[in-house]
């Protein structure tokens, strides 16, 4: 940065991006949406818990079970995908390491979701009788 | 990375002490950062035992006091001396306030520690530099915007939309806010910071102004305006009562009603 650029000048650095507020609705959205899946979440893991391999497998090849599922994680790594965004904006300063990290951010959370829902839907499906 | 230790150079030394005067009955110490850029040296505590009794209730009146009395190289901004003009706004027991409003009776410890405001650079012991502050501020265009011809005597107001201004035209601009956020001290040259942000609130609701549109575009960025994640500090710390966090909140609401 040139040290003969204007305080004013700098302040107002490249402009204003003109996205921001999508992603802040997609954060509350997502929390809104989680807060029902958890639930549903925490009761189906203490109700799988007592489900032999074969009972767990039936349980989750009801459409009902399945769908809901698939949502929790859906919804869930997409949240965490919007938060780990706020948290690589807030500490990492330079332009290389912040995009580096939110590529890897999205990459990652996109591949463990899509795992996570590849392996509900293949029980889901029959894949594991 | 975030820098979690402060450089070589910035690292705070041990200073001078400042004894009391000899019959002094009441006595407080005040531990005060020193910083003088023309010398080659550290920042460095400098430690006053103050008699108490020889000066006003106010931290204002105690630097006053030392300035006078004690070490006349003791540097800090002050005019009003009655939380107007937001001059002597500094970090006193680990709190950003007006020292001219502060009691010292106030701030709980055997020891008062004041240091200039977190996170700018300091031009003189308590004298921070505010000029990206200004700059941010000037960014955000403080003034009314119109397009319509001007009226003959003055832009109508009615007295219920004045009253939303309220709780946002009483900041006098004195950064307390602003530098006692985490998120501004990360990225003070991105964040606009609580200060900003309530001005550029205190325009959008102005019933005469004209540009909300304009306004709201100049604002939609992740780090201008989201960088806020309502951490509070600055409701926390405001000497004049008022509510940044909440105008900001409502600078996100407005955005969010553009696309809803």
């Amino acid at each position: 940065m040139s040290r003969y650029r204007t305080p004013l000048s700098r302040a107002r650095g490249l402009g204003a991006a003109g996205h921001g507020a999508g992603h802040w609705i997609s954060e509350r959205v997502s929390a809104l949406a989680l807060v029902p899946l958890t639930l549903w979440a925490v009761w189906a893991t203490i109700h799988l818990a007592t489900l032999t391999r074969d009972g767990a497998i039936l349980w989750l090849m009801e459409p009902v079970n399945a769908v809901l599922l698939v949502l929790t994680f859906l919804v869930g790594f997409w949240h965490m995908h919007s938060g780990l965004r706020v948290v690589i904006e807030d500490y990492l300063e330079t332009i290389l390491t912040r995009s580096a990290a939110l590529v890897a951010n999205l990459f990652i959370c996109v591949l463990a979701g899509g795992l996570a829902i590849f392996s509900i839907l293949k029980i889901a499906f029959g894949g594991a009788l | 990375m975030v820098q979690l230790t402060l450089p070589k150079n910035s690292r705070i030394g041990k200073g001078r002490h400042f004894a009391a005067p000899t019959g002094a009955k009441r006595t407080k110490t005040f531990k005060i950062y020193r910083y003088d850029p023309e010398g080659l040296e550290n920042p460095r505590w400098d430690t006053y035992d103050v008699d108490v009794d020889a000066c006003g209730p106010m931290l204002l009146d105690v630097l006053i006091h030392i300035k006078n009395n004690i070490d006349p190289t003791l540097t800090f901004r002050r005019s009003c001396r009655e939380g107007v003009c937001g001059s002597c706004s500094m970090n006193i027991g680990g709190r950003n306030t007006l020292a001219c409003t502060h009691g010292w009776a106030e701030v709980p410890g055997e020891q008062i520690t004041i240091s200039p405001l977190p996170s700018l650079p300091v031009v003189k012991d308590l004298v921070p530099d505010l000029t990206m502050f200004y700059a941010q501020y000037a960014s955000i265009e403080p003034w009314l915007h119109t397009e319509t011809p001007e009226p003959q005597k003055e832009w109508l107001q009615a007295p219920e939309d004045r009253e939303k201004l309220d709780g946002l035209y009483e900041c006098i601009l004195c950064a307390c806010c602003t530098t006692s956020c985490p998120s501004y001290w990360w990225n003070g040259e991105r964040y606009l910071g609580p200060a900003t942000l309530l001005h550029a609130y205190r325009w959008l609701i102005d019933s005469r102004d004209e540009a909300a549109g304009e306004r709201l575009d100049a604002l939609e960025d992740p780090f201008k305006l989201y960088r806020c994640h309502t951490i509070m500090n600055c409701a926390q710390v405001c000497p004049k009562g008022l509510n940044p966090a909440k105008a900001i909140a409502e600078i996100k609401k407005m955005l969010a009603e553009r696309v809803v």
